[in-house]
């Protein structure tokens, strides 16, 4: 065993892994509350729909498609002065958390706006004849209606923040895509890649089950 | 109550363009009163403007031009949160229910209690199980809709939209996606509640059968404008424009073969159908008559007939004259 894994140091590897958990749990919770207002608003703003706005709803749409078209690696990279200035780091855990969140909740936001996309438009009209307000319409007809969208959405999303954690370690995060990084590839110490890597699937499946069993409890279809 | 004098719908030349083309117009000047406790039925064939319609008058669509009151107030006028509370008061039922698939039955009819405020917690209780059992759903309270049949869905959407003791209930095409014998059941639901709450109804449908079983009055409507109006009986039985009488298949009958005989059209209805008039004319007067077509049923329980036929003789005026005695209405038939 020792000799199969001669250079993986267990406690680095344990604590990177924690370190991935932080990420992970920090950016995907700012990524749920800015994304989903967002893609509240995306999906209010479109034609149509009860706050119809096209200038509103082409400008959300922009913002969001730039954000989505730059590859994370650059993003990584671009958001480095934003982000010393917000947290006073561009390092670490913390320092990754602004980046995965300015990729991920404009993602997550176009998720969430397909999941409202999906409700029966019906349903928001029988809202409106029994007099509900626009924001009862949104959350007591409109949100509960999409959720299992909505949770798939945030699957989907969390698994992409995996994958973000680990690049993020190309620019001195912390976390096991640091590890494999600096480890597994700098020093050719394929043992340490091998092992990051299959923790990394099995945080991946993990999310995936999570994320399956919460959507057949919320769907009712 | 409310002055039956005064209408609880009022329509004043209401029209509804969803482009800036007027001559395009869904809705083109409709002017129609539904009187407090009146099941109202707007009849048309699809693209006629119905759901339109039944929507301007719960302001889901806004007029273009004219005014929708109810009971006098003109909905276009009120602040939102004036009509918020109006629509409270207006029930809606929907062809494809529009049931929230996330909550349960029970959930779906205490929505609109919850949307007010300051409705405690046990009064929505009593009031949903008291709704729940009048429409029999209470042994399904905790089921969710995919669970439930069609008709069993429709029964959900009634309870929810009576939830708030509404005076109107609109309902858009709501047996439309039934079948026949569910649909039979929920016609039969609307009329006890017609009944027993005085509520008014108006029912926009493409079916003819749902008018008769249930409705007192009728609007026929084609291309967003009303082509005929009346009493259920009289629009059914004198359908005068043409779209009445396609709607009622009376067209596209071969053409009569009289001879030299005369047509008419025979209508009668209450006790009137249960009289032998037509041989006990012929036995008196001597004339001969053959049979063209015949109809015969109830609408809304009281029964009717009537017939194409056509007769000759020497005694045809006393046989018409008979007839009439007998409360049959006669017209000379032109098909």
């Amino acid at each position: 065993m020792s000799a199969l894994f001669a250079n993986v140091d267990w406690g680095d590897i344990l604590k990177a892994a924690l370190e991935t958990l932080e990420m992970l749990g920090g950016s995907m919770l700012l990524t749920v509350i800015l994304g989903l207002p967002l893609g509240v608003l995306l999906f209010l703003t479109a034609r149509g729909q009860l706050l119809a706005s096209p200038a509103l709803h082409a400008a959300l749409a922009f913002a969001v498609n730039v954000l989505r078209s730059v590859p994370f690696i650059i993003l990584l990279i671009l958001m480095m002065p934003l982000t010393l200035a917000l947290v006073g780091t561009s390092l670490g855990v913390r320092g990754a958390i602004p980046p995965l969140v300015v990729g991920a909740a404009p993602f997550f936001a176009r998720l969430v706006e397909t999941a409202l996309r999906e409700v029966d438009p019906g349903v928001s009209q029988a809202a409106q004849a029994m007099g509900a307000r626009n924001e009862q319409i949104v959350l007591r007809f409109l949100l509960p209606e999409a959720l299992p969208g909505v949770l798939a959405g945030a699957t989907v999303t969390a698994i992409a923040l995996v994958s973000y954690t680990a690049m993020a370690g190309v620019v001195g995060a912390g976390g096991l895509g640091d590890l494999a990084v600096r480890f597994g590839y700098q020093r050719f110490q394929t043992d340490v890649m091998v092992v990051t890597v299959v923790l990394l699937l099995i945080l991946v499946q993990i999310l995936q089950m999570i994320g399956d069993r919460l959507v057949a409890r919320v769907s009712h279809r | 109550m409310a002055d039956a004098s005064k209408p609880r719908i009022e329509l004043i030349d209401v029209v509804k363009a969803f482009s800036g083309d007027v001559d395009a117009a869904a809705v083109r000047g409709v002017s129609l009163r539904i009187a407090p406790g009146e099941v109202f039925g707007v009849i048309g064939e699809s693209g006629a403007g119905k759901s339109t319609l039944i929507r301007l008058m719960n302001l889901l669509e806004r007029p273009t031009s004219g005014r929708v009151l109810v009971d006098g107030e003109d909905l276009a006028a009120l602040s939102p949160a004036a009509l918020r509370r109006q629509r409270r008061r207006i029930g809606m039922i929907f062809q494809h229910f529009n049931l929230l698939q996330s909550k349960t039955v029970w959930e779906n009819v205490a929505v609109p209690l919850r949307l007010e405020g300051g409705v405690g917690a046990a009064a929505i209780k009593a009031r949903v199980g008291a709704l729940l059992e009048r429409v029999g759903l209470t042994a399904l309270a905790d089921k969710y809709p995919a669970q439930l049949s069609g008709g069993q869905k429709q029964r959900v959407g009634i309870a929810r939209a009576l939830a708030c003791e509404p005076k109107v209930l609109l309902c858009d095409e709501a047996t439309s996606a039934l079948d026949p014998e569910t649909t039979d059941q929920i016609l039969t639901l609307l009329g006890e509640l017609n009944r027993e709450l005085d509520l008014t109804i108006v029912l926009i449908t493409h079916e003819m059968d749902v008018v008769r079983r249930v409705c007192d009055r009728v609007a026929v409507l084609d291309a967003g404008r009303i082509v005929e109006t009346g009493e259920v009986v009289d629009v059914f039985l004198n359908a005068e424009s043409p779209v009445t009488r396609r709607m009622l298949r009376e067209d596209g009958h071969p053409p009569l073969r009289t001879g030299s005989a005369r047509a008419f059209r025979l209508t009668y209805r209450g006790e009137a159908a249960h009289a032998p008039f037509l041989s006990q004319t012929a036995k008196a007067t001597g004339i001969d008559f053959s049979l063209h077509l015949a109809r015969a049923g109830e609408i809304k329980g009281v029964p009717y007939g009537q017939l194409v036929v056509s007769m000759e003789g020497e005694c045809l005026d006393d046989a018409l004259a008979r007839f009439e005695a007998a409360g049959v209405q006669v017209r000379e038939f032109h098909p």
